[in-house]
């Protein structure tokens, strides 16, 4: 049970920090919610599919700013279906930096665009590697035979 | 827009100057002309001038319309405009210097004309004068050679002589204004020589080397001359006038000039003329006219040689041409104006100048041919002007002056031209700051929308958590708590609204609603907003609604609170003592009783602070200003409520100087309240709009540092049908207020204040608690009746404690067979009433904080009375409810947001079904299917949720009409003829989905991203609780 303790004030510490440094808002706590005995690993499985298809959305977005001619019309999609991806997990951070991108997108600044799909990747990859570890000290603390605490 | 007008204006102005210019113009030349016209008498030229002006006239006119119209097509491209204004310019200049130089041009030659013709007439006048006179002279002469021949030769010896001769001629010389002399020669041959000299006395002399050696006059005598040689004959003058008597016995055929002219005279019979030749003696230029005089009368026809056979002698008359065209020309007039000169032009190449001086032949000069009789010799007549022509001053200064307006004209189009240019340029600057200033709206909107959503979100976690704290077992205060608690958070996205709803009434975009609401439950719902603020400060809040009030009104519950919300706000911010009071009345009764006039405004105030006269804020209004409105108000529209409503504070005023601008967006009084009180100072605008969309008034009194009262009506209907009053209940989701465990219940209410009990009694009465008013303590009389419980003022109980704790025991004494009437006090402020406490010593009643509502009304008196505590309705219950077992259509083409939703649906019990395209969704939706709801993302890559649901609806109405006309069988569709699946819009940006836009494309409605469960289960209970309302209602009316 000592375990169990530290590693759920480990978790509790660990994920107040990312909703401090805004890595994560409330719409992470709203997935946990939505997680109950019916559907218990609902919120691992949005978060996979979320980095899946983020990973997938990074490559295309790449791609598609490499081309000769870049179609803004196209990189914009990309940005809001990332967007829209990202604020349903709560990233809040890769939100934020989606919607400064579709900025420049909107007013077609290459410069702009390429700046901050290294600025969505970064932090894309920042928030993954949190979620990971704020996964796997679910599954460490399920494990051991606790329960994930909730936050409010 | 205004600019363009401006424009347009300045243009007109500029082409009526133009036509009146032009109009003026052609006044003066045709002026000019006409005169012209009169003084050349060319009549019909007049005539001419005018047409040529009106046909010019039409050209300007008709320039003018190009004018107007090329500035219509060109009021877009103005350098196009600019560049065609300056062609303009300059082809006007050019044009009008060389009218102006044509006009100078005619008026010269004009001039120049009517100066010859006149040089001419003058001319013509002398010549004829001089020809008269020369052709009298010659009559005359032509007389005296019949006078000579008849008295010469006819007689026998001879009648006259030298003397008679001499005497004739001197007194017949007035006849012959131009001779100077006459003299007659006769007629000699040779053979007669001899004895014609002897006869005479004298010999014959010669005078042809006379001629080459002039000599004085004086010195000048016959005798000299030598003696004619021999000829065949000879033409010695017998007789001479006085004047030139010198010539007697010379013989004229001697001189060669008179030889030739004496053999002509005597072959042609005519009076002939010699070329001029200075005379004999004077030597001045002079012509001699000769005429032969014969012997005897001669046939009429009769041959050259005949006729000199018959010549007995000449007679000859000396012109002196010189002083005699002089003597003339001294007889008429204007001889100082004209040059004369005479030719002998019978040798064109040679003219002989017979008289005049010899001028240079430049200018103006006349030629007129004269007619001395002799047609041998041919004479003309040169004249010219003396001075030179005159500068034709009409002609250059009316040149100029039409230069001058012309270029004045120029100027103006020029000034005009600059102008609009300049006009233009503004314009179009003031287009570039309008687009920035639109922009920079358009970034405001976009602003206000993000920050609301980014307010919305944190503020929905907050929102849903005291929900759900509602949900948790709370005893009465602090589910009081929870409640101002959520409903205050819900005021703070209201606020947010609010101001997204300012961005609405500048575009114009704000509709109301028209559902059913209670009145009553949302001044509660006001009330508890701000009770905390006030018990703080120990303002007395209180609402109080008239009887006449229906309970359910049809209108904008939300605007309508918001109007409240705003006047109450503002009142609560200025009011540090007193009360705050809200009064709902129907128009009707309040104009019943102005008619009645019985109240006095002074009688007695909440707080007993006096305050502003609450009729002088309605004063303006029209619907008390039409003559005998009230009457008809109330009889013709029967379902239309009128409402007034004010709202009564004692605060600080409004300083008069500022009461003009309270309706002005983000005008406060002065920046000093808003450092003070804050506030953006839209609120009072955007109640007004919205009064103004409910048809009804506002307005307001106030008094600085007594108060102001805020009034305003709105129009409302009754009538709600059944279903709209279920969508009363999803907007006022709260308990009923009016529960009847209390009914029939008995209270007594001690207030000395009439207002305050009437609102009191008015709160108590609305649990359906029968409640009677004393003014008294003391009063309390506790008789037969039962009585469930006494409420009284703080005030009261505080004034006599003794008295308080007297009549406490009383009550309970009398009424402990049956139940112990509970004892309740009305308090204004926490503290006071806290303290006060503490120090009576007698049982604490229960306390209930003012302001007064309802519900909270209610729960006081169960917890003090210990009725049971109801089961509070649950949103995520009744969501469930709706939900449980429904097969919902989720699509969106983001998995994860698609998950997330479907996670979200399934917890409340829905049967979800994925799909990532509008095409999916399409080929799903169409029916036969057993989807009862659709959620819908609109911006979808390939085909968006606004296509698809136009698409699904196609379907469905293809099919529904098949079905209608029997094509498809009901059997196949589920025994369903009407196919609509409700179709909802998910979206993340609130100001995309308007209502409209979703309605327009078919969709049902809109839930935000992420859920917000009260959205959401008001947006799904819409249309899904129609299919099993019984079960989804038990949740309301528990």
């Amino acid at each position: 049970m000592e375990i169990v303790g530290q590693l759920q004030k480990q978790y509790v510490d660990f994920i107040n920090s990312l909703f401090r440094e805004g890595y994560l808002d409330d719409q992470y706590v709203q997935l946990q919610k939505l997680q109950d005995d019916s559907n218990p690993e609902f919120v691992v499985e949005v978060v996979s599919i979320f980095f899946e298809d983020s990973e997938k959305l990074l490559n295309d977005l790449a791609s598609s700013l490499q081309q000769q001619v870049v179609d803004f019309k196209k990189v914009d999609g990309y940005v809001h279906q990332f967007k829209g991806s990202s604020s349903s997990v709560g990233a809040q951070r890769v939100k934020n930096a989606c919607v400064a991108f579709r900025n420049f997108c909107d007013e077609k600044n290459l410069d702009g665009c390429s700046r901050f799909l290294n600025l969505v990747k970064q932090e894309f990859y920042l928030v993954k590697n949190k979620l990971e570890t704020l996964l796997r000290l679910e599954q460490q603390i399920l494990q051991a035979g606790g329960t994930v605490p909730l936050i409010e | 827009m205004s600019l363009f007008h401006a424009i347009g204006f300045g243009l007109k102005v500029g082409y009526q100057l133009f036509m009146l210019c032009c109009w003026f113009l052609s006044l003066i030349s045709l002026n000019l002309l006409s005169n012209g016209g009169v003084m050349t008498t060319k009549t019909g030229w007049l005539g001419d001038g005018g047409r040529i002006w009106m046909k010019l006239w039409d050209l300007i006119l008709e320039s003018g319309c190009k004018f107007h119209h090329h500035y219509s097509q060109y009021i877009g491209s103005k350098k196009v405009r600019k560049n065609w204004w300056r062609k303009l310019l300059w082809a006007w200049i050019v044009f009008w210097i060389l009218a102006s130089i044509w006009v100078f041009w005619y008026m010269n030659s004009q001039a120049y004309e009517k100066r010859k013709e006149a040089l001419a007439s003058m001319c013509d006048e002398r010549a004829r004068m001089l020809q008269d006179q020369f052709n009298v002279s010659m009559n005359h002469l032509q007389a005296m050679s019949v006078l000579i021949s008849t008295f010469h030769h006819g007689k026998n010896p001879s009648a006259i002589d030298q003397n008679t001769f001499a005497r004739y001629t001197e007194r017949t010389a007035f006849e012959r204004p131009l001779t100077s002399g006459v003299a007659y020669a006769v007629r000699v041959l040779h053979s007669e020589r001899e004895q014609f000299e002897t006869e005479q006395g004298w010999t014959i002399k010669r005078m042809d080397n006379v001629e080459q050696t002039p000599v004085h006059e004086d010195e000048y005598d016959p005798a000299d001359l030598e003696p004619s040689p021999v000829h065949e004959e000879y033409a010695p003058v017998i007789f001479a006038q006085d004047t030139i008597a010198h010539v007697i016995s010379v013989d004229v055929l001697s001189g060669k000039e008179d030889r030739e002219n004496v053999l002509r005279a005597r072959e042609l019979g005519k009076g002939v003329l010699t070329a001029p030749f200075p005379l004999l003696k004077t030597n001045r230029l002079g012509v001699i006219l000769t005429f032969a005089v014969y012997k005897s009368d001669l046939p009429p026809y009769v041959t050259p040689i005949e006729r000199i056979q018959a010549t007995a002698g000449y007679l000859g008359g000396v012109f002196d041409i010189e002083s005699l065209v002089e003597k003339l020309l001294q007889q008429l007039a204007s001889k100082q104006t004209i040059l004369v000169n005479v030719y002998d032009t019978t040798n064109i190449s040679h003219p002989i100048s017979m008289y005049g001086s010899n001028t240079s032949p430049d200018g103006l000069h006349h030629i007129c041919a004269l007619n001395f009789g002799d047609p041998f010799r041919r004479h003309e007549m040169h004249c010219r002007f003396k001075q030179k022509p005159p500068w034709p001053w009409v002609a250059i200064t009316t040149s100029i002056f039409i230069l001058v307006i012309a270029l004045l004209m120029g100027q103006i189009f020029h000034a005009t031209m600059n102008r609009i240019a300049k006009v233009e340029d503004d314009y179009h600057k003031m287009m570039e700051l309008k687009k920035r200033a639109e922009a920079a709206d358009v970034a405001k909107s976009q602003f206000l929308a993000t920050v609301s959503h980014e307010i919305r979100t944190p503020m929905n976690g907050v929102l849903g958590m005291l929900q759900m704290l509602m949900d948790t077992d709370l005893d009465e205060t602090q589910q009081d708590y929870v409640r101002t608690a959520r409903d205050s958070g819900k005021a703070l996205v209201s606020l947010m609204n609010e101001v997204l709803d300012q961005a609405k009434i500048e575009s114009g975009k704000l509709e109301l609603e028209a559902v059913c609401f209670d009145l009553r439950g949302i001044l509660d719902d006001v009330l508890s907003l701000f009770s905390g603020k006030l018990q703080e400060k120990g303002v007395e809040l209180a609402v109080y609604i008239s009887d006449k009030v229906p309970e359910i009104l049809v209108g904008d519950p939300g605007r309508f609170r918001q109007i409240i919300t705003n006047l109450m706000g503002n009142s609560i911010k200025f009011t540090e003592k007193g009360h705050i009071f809200v009064t709902v009345h129907l128009v009707e009764e309040v104009a019943e009783s102005m008619v009645v006039e019985t109240e006095s405004p002074s009688s007695g105030t909440l707080s007993g602070l006096p305050v502003a006269d609450r009729r002088r804020s309605w004063e303006g209004f029209r619907i008390f200003n039409q003559e005998g409105s009230t009457t008809s108000l109330s009889s013709s529209l029967t379902d239309q409520i009128n409402l007034i409503v004010s709202v009564e504070d004692t605060g600080q005023g409004i300083p008069f100087e500022a009461q003009s601008r309270v309706f002005t967006p983000f005008m406060q009084v002065g920046p000093s309240i808003t450092r003070t009180h804050g506030g953006t100072g839209i609120g009072l605008s955007i109640s007004k709009c919205l009064v103004h969309l409910m048809k009804g008034e506002i307005g307001f009194v106030s008094s600085p540092q007594i108060g102001s009262t805020f009034t305003f009506t709105a129009v409302f209907t009754t009538g709600c049908s059944g279903l709209n009053d279920q969508k009363s209940q999803q907007i006022n989701n709260q308990p009923s207020p009016i529960s009847s465990e209390f009914q029939g219940m008995r209270a007594l209410l001690v207030d000395p204040t009439p207002v305050r009990a009437q609102v009191s009694k008015y709160h108590i009465q609305r649990l359906g608690i029968h409640v009677e008013v004393i003014h008294d303590l003391n009063n309390i009389e506790v008789g037969n009746t039962i009585i469930d419980m006494v409420f009284i003022e703080q005030e009261v109980w505080h004034k006599d404690l003794g008295l308080s704790t007297l009549v406490a025991n009383k009550l309970n004494r009398t009424n402990c067979k049956v139940t112990t009437p509970k004892v309740f006090l009305l308090s204004n402020a926490i503290r006071s009433t806290r303290a006060n406490f503490s120090a009576s010593g007698v049982s604490t009643p229960f306390v209930i904080m003012k302001p007064l509502r309802a519900s909270m009304l209610a729960a006081s008196l169960q917890r003090a009375m210990g009725v049971g505590n109801r089961v509070n309705y649950r949103n995520g219950e009744s969501l469930s409810n709706l939900l449980r077992g429904r097969k919902i259509l989720v699509v969106d083409d983001n998995r994860v947001n698609l998950r997330v939703a479907a996670g979200a649906l399934k917890k409340y019990g829905a049967d979800v079904v994925n799909a990532e395209r509008g095409k999916e969704a399409i080929s799903l939706l169409t029916p036969p299917h057993h989807f009862d709801a659709c959620f819908m993302d609109i911006q979808m890559p390939e085909m968006d949720g606004f296509e698809a649901t136009k698409r699904i609806r196609d379907v469905e109405l293809s099919i529904n009409n098949r079905l209608q006309r029997g094509e498809l069988s009901l059997e196949a569709y589920k025994n369903v003829s009407n196919w609509h699946v409700p179709i909802l819009a998910m979206t993340a940006d609130v100001i995309q989905a308007t209502n409209e836009a979703c309605q327009k494309c078919g969709m049902d409605g809109y839930v935000s991203k992420p859920f917000e469960a009260e959205q959401l289960y008001r947006e799904v209970s819409r249309f899904l609780r129609t299919e099993s309302n019984e079960d989804s209602w038990e949740g309301f009316s528990d």
